[in-house]
């Protein structure tokens, strides 16, 4: 026995001298992606499996706090990976030169092309207005702003599916946004600082209509076994939300960055998006979506301003929606 | 005059002063030094600046005046159950603001309580959202709060001045007179400026009930400055502008503030003798009964709209209310320790150093520390003791408006016969300072303890994905769909910061009236 103890003593040291040595990644990430009940968990697990390294995650808010963490952390940051910013996000995350171009190629599922050099998208979704099944819902933003139907939305200053909305408007309407902005101010319930409290307030019978995603309904139906909720198809299309990484350049992990960046658009990955982040996957996983995503409804027409565009109108677009609403 | 021997020496409240002055310009220095100086504010700013302003008027003054009939009728009845509505006059103040905005919906919103009675009775709903819904909202947090600290007044009226008003037949209005609105004179300028000064930072209460971006407040602009645009010299000029506003506005209310000189006595009045008239019972019932309505009600949606989840919470939210509890015990040690040491210095200037924690933003606060901090230690393992130490000094200001008059009233009524005594240092502290201001220092240390329990705080910035306290939980739940568990998570996060109050606040009530 003496010596079964010594030798589990020899194997318990060599292993703590390995993980001494295990290499750690650090993930910049957005709340809800860590918790629990997001994918971080999940995805940590299949990852560590098969990299021999401690993945590492750390939440900073949403994705605008996310970038706001990583420019006042600078070069110094202890980063590898940023996971969570989108394409309203990347032209500004770009300007930074803290990110390293990628090497990722993959089959995307995304509506759109997609060919940018520094971030590798893991997920998508379109905007919509969630309401339940039952409410005679307009079919187009138009239609609502001429309707009496009353809807939640989320402050597009502090919140990344409120400045979704504002795109939304600008990349159907163009010069005709503030117009529409105008005439959808009296269906405007009020406006919440983030996603979280419009779709609490939603669920609370606040209004008939909130702004959230095409796959929200997939929440209720795959996890509460209710096929009350859906969203209304509007005619003029719907905004994307694509939500990317990226890989630091001042990284000292480079090689297990890529690696990791890799696996992002890998099976492992993708397969765990559609019921942890409630989104679509940016690769179709082979066994194909989960049941219930197919009951979701599909816009035919994609919207979505480039990364250049989009950061191009938001002053603007922010000021004719203050301006819009403040009468 | 001879110097008064002290219970805290003037080093100690000197280098306590210092330490907060430092904790809340040191972060703001660091933000505008790393950016360079803006132009200067926006229309936009100008704009929120205007509202924030008006807002905080509006919910300080309805607060403060609704604050009068409650606490005098609180202060001349003896009644069961009063002593369960004193304490739950402190819940609405420790409420995280989403769980207060959901409570009040409930009541007050669409398809609330309020406006389901208006339809089945045939009368059209009313609209909670505008400028009156900011208010609503913030009266109900503060209302409650105000009329502690009033109540705190009455009590501080010693039961001899009653005996005499009553052995020489004052009436009611005498007694208002000569009694009742000297002690007003001295405490509501004070309660006027604490409402005032926390409206000022209203955030998501101001943007969700006020409907819109009319409702923008100067937090929200630092919020688009810092995370939209990334102007650091944006929020610093913000928060500088908010800092100047709280001072200048806290320098004239303190000035307004006059002791009332009651003198010494025998601790608060518990019967009454000018108050038998059956209309003046009828109107004191009235008004308790609406004040119990208004602030219960939301509380007890809250509660039902929790109750159910609350059974199988996962895992995570315990151990979130673990740190929690942990984090809030430890700032309450420190706000308390700091209260103390400036109510000793009782100048001016302790009372300015002590409103500072309300003049600094909650985001430039806990941006500038992350940039002093960032360069010498990792953010994430200073996490709970950085939000230990901000949350300590957020509950500074109203620590020290609860103890600082009382620390002052202990001071003038014993302070001669401790000096005759030769009672100095500890030995003052203890044998005539804490007897006298028990009351005040329980109420003081509960309200820190939940406010510190119930505060998302900066713990956002500096958190990784182990390290969450009961707040930041309950977002996380929200955000991941499960409004559910978050509703059972938020009544955890009340259960618990009431918890916390209410055994702080009967410690101190209790064994105070000898």
């Amino acid at each position: 026995m003496k010596h079964l103890a010594f030798a589990t003593g020899v194997f318990a040291s060599a292993a703590g001298i390995a993980a001494a040595e295990t290499p750690e990644l650090v993930v910049y990430t957005y709340d809800s992606f860590v918790s629990e009940w997001g994918p971080g968990p999940q995805i940590e697990t299949a990852f560590e499996a098969v990299c021999g390294c401690d993945l590492k995650f750390v939440a900073a808010g949403d994705g605008a706090a996310l970038l706001s963490r990583l420019r006042l952390e600078g070069d110094r940051s202890e980063a590898d990976i940023v996971l969570g910013l989108d394409t309203n996000l990347t032209s500004a995350a770009k300007e930074t030169g803290l990110f390293a171009p990628h090497s990722v190629t993959a089959d995307y599922s995304l509506p759109v092309a997609w060919d940018d050099d520094t971030f590798a998208p893991y997920d998508w979704g379109y905007f919509a207005f969630v309401h339940q099944a039952e409410f005679d819902a307009p079919t187009s933003l138009k239609a609502l702003a001429a309707s009496d139907a009353r809807i939640l939305i989320q402050d597009p200053r502090s919140s990344t599916p409120g400045l979704g909305l504002l795109m939304w408007v600008k990349a159907a309407y163009g010069d005709e946004a503030p117009r529409l902005w105008a005439d959808l101010a009296d269906n405007i319930v009020t406006v919440t600082k983030g996603w979280s409290e419009a779709y609490g307030l939603f669920l609370e019978g606040e209004a008939d209509m909130v702004l959230s995603y095409t796959t929200s309904p997939a929440y209720h139906l795959i996890a509460e076994e209710d096929a009350s909720k859906t969203a209304a198809l509007f005619d003029e299309g719907h905004y994307l939300q694509v939500e990317v990484a990226g890989k630091l350049a001042a990284s000292d992990q480079p090689v297990l960055a890529d690696r990791f960046l890799e696996f992002m658009v890998s099976e492992a990955f993708q397969s765990v998006i559609p019921t942890t982040n409630w989104m679509y996957p940016a690769v179709t996983p082979a066994a194909g979506l989960p049941a219930g995503f197919d009951s979701l409804v599909q816009p035919e027409k994609a919207l979505l301003l480039s990364a250049d565009e989009a950061a191009a109108v938001r002053a603007e677009a922010l000021e004719e929606w203050r301006a819009a609403l403040s009468q | 005059m001879a110097r008064r021997a002290l219970a805290i020496s003037t080093a100690t409240s000197a280098a306590v002063a210092a330490l907060v002055m430092l904790l809340v310009l040191a972060p703001i220095g660091a933000v505008g030094l790393r950016a360079g100086w803006p132009d200067g504010l926006g229309a936009a700013d100008w704009a929120a600046l205007r509202f924030t302003v008006f807002q905080a008027v509006l919910s300080a003054v309805f607060s403060a005046v609704l604050a009068i009939p409650v606490a005098r009728a609180l202060a001349r009845r003896q009644f069961r159950g009063r002593g369960a509505l004193v304490l739950l006059m402190g819940a609405p103040f420790i409420l995280p603001v989403i769980v207060a905005v959901m409570g009040l919906l409930a009541v007050f919103g669409q398809s609330g309580i309020l406006n389901t009675g208006l339809v089945a009775l045939g009368l059209p709903p009313v609209q909670i959202y505008g400028l009156h819904g900011v208010v609503l909202a913030h009266v109900f947090f503060n209302l409650p709060l105000a009329t502690r600290l009033l109540l705190q007044g009455w009590e501080a009226i010693p039961q001899e001045r009653f005996r005499l008003a009553a052995s020489l037949g004052m009436g009611p209005q005498e007694v208002l007179r000569w009694l009742e609105w000297p002690m007003l004179k001295e405490r509501l300028p004070a309660v006027l400026l604490v409402v005032f000064l926390i409206c000022l930072s209203s955030f998501a209460v101001a943007l969700t009930l006020g409907g819109g971006p009319r409702a923008t407040t100067l937090e929200l602009a630092v919020y688009q400055a810092f995370h939209l645009e990334f102007d650091l010299g944006r929020a610093a000029l913000l928060a500088l502008v908010q800092l100047a506003l709280v001072l200048s506005v806290g320098l004239a209310a303190l000035r307004l503030g006059t002791l009332a000189g009651f003198g010494a006595g025998r601790g608060a009045m518990r019967q009454r003798w000018d108050v038998g008239a059956l209309w003046l019972k009828a109107q004191d019932a009235f008004v308790l009964g609406l004040a119990t309505c208004f602030i219960a009600l939301p509380l007890a949606m809250v509660a039902l709209r929790g109750f159910t989840a609350l059974a199988d919470l996962p895992a995570s939210v315990w151990r979130a209310a673990g740190a929690s509890l942990i984090i809030a015990l430890c700032s309450t040690v420190l706000c308390i320790a700091a209260a103390l040491a400036l109510a000793a210095a009782r100048g001016r200037w302790a009372e300015m150093v002590g409103l500072l924690g309300l003049a600094v933003s909650p985001l430039v606060l806990g941006t500038g520390l992350f940039l002093l901090i960032n360069p010498y230690f990792s953010p994430q393992a200073l996490a709970l003791p950085i939000t230990m130490v901000v949350n300590a000094l957020m509950a500074l200001p109203f620590a020290l408006r609860i103890v600082g008059p009382e620390y002052a009233r202990a001071e003038a009524d014993f302070g001669r016969l401790a000096d005759a005594l030769g009672l100095k240092g500890l030995a003052r502290l203890r044998r005539m300072i804490l007897p006298q201001i028990r009351r005040a220092l329980g109420f003081a240390a509960g309200l820190a303890a939940a406010l510190s329990m119930g505060d998302l705080g900066v713990i956002a910035l500096f958190a990784d994905a182990e390290t969450a306290t009961l707040p930041l939980q309950v977002y996380r739940l929200m955000g991941a769909y499960r409004m559910e568990a978050a509703a059972g998570a938020a009544l955890l996060l009340v259960g618990l910061s009431f918890g916390l109050f209410a055994l702080f606040d009967w410690g101190g009530r209790r064994g105070a009236d000898t």
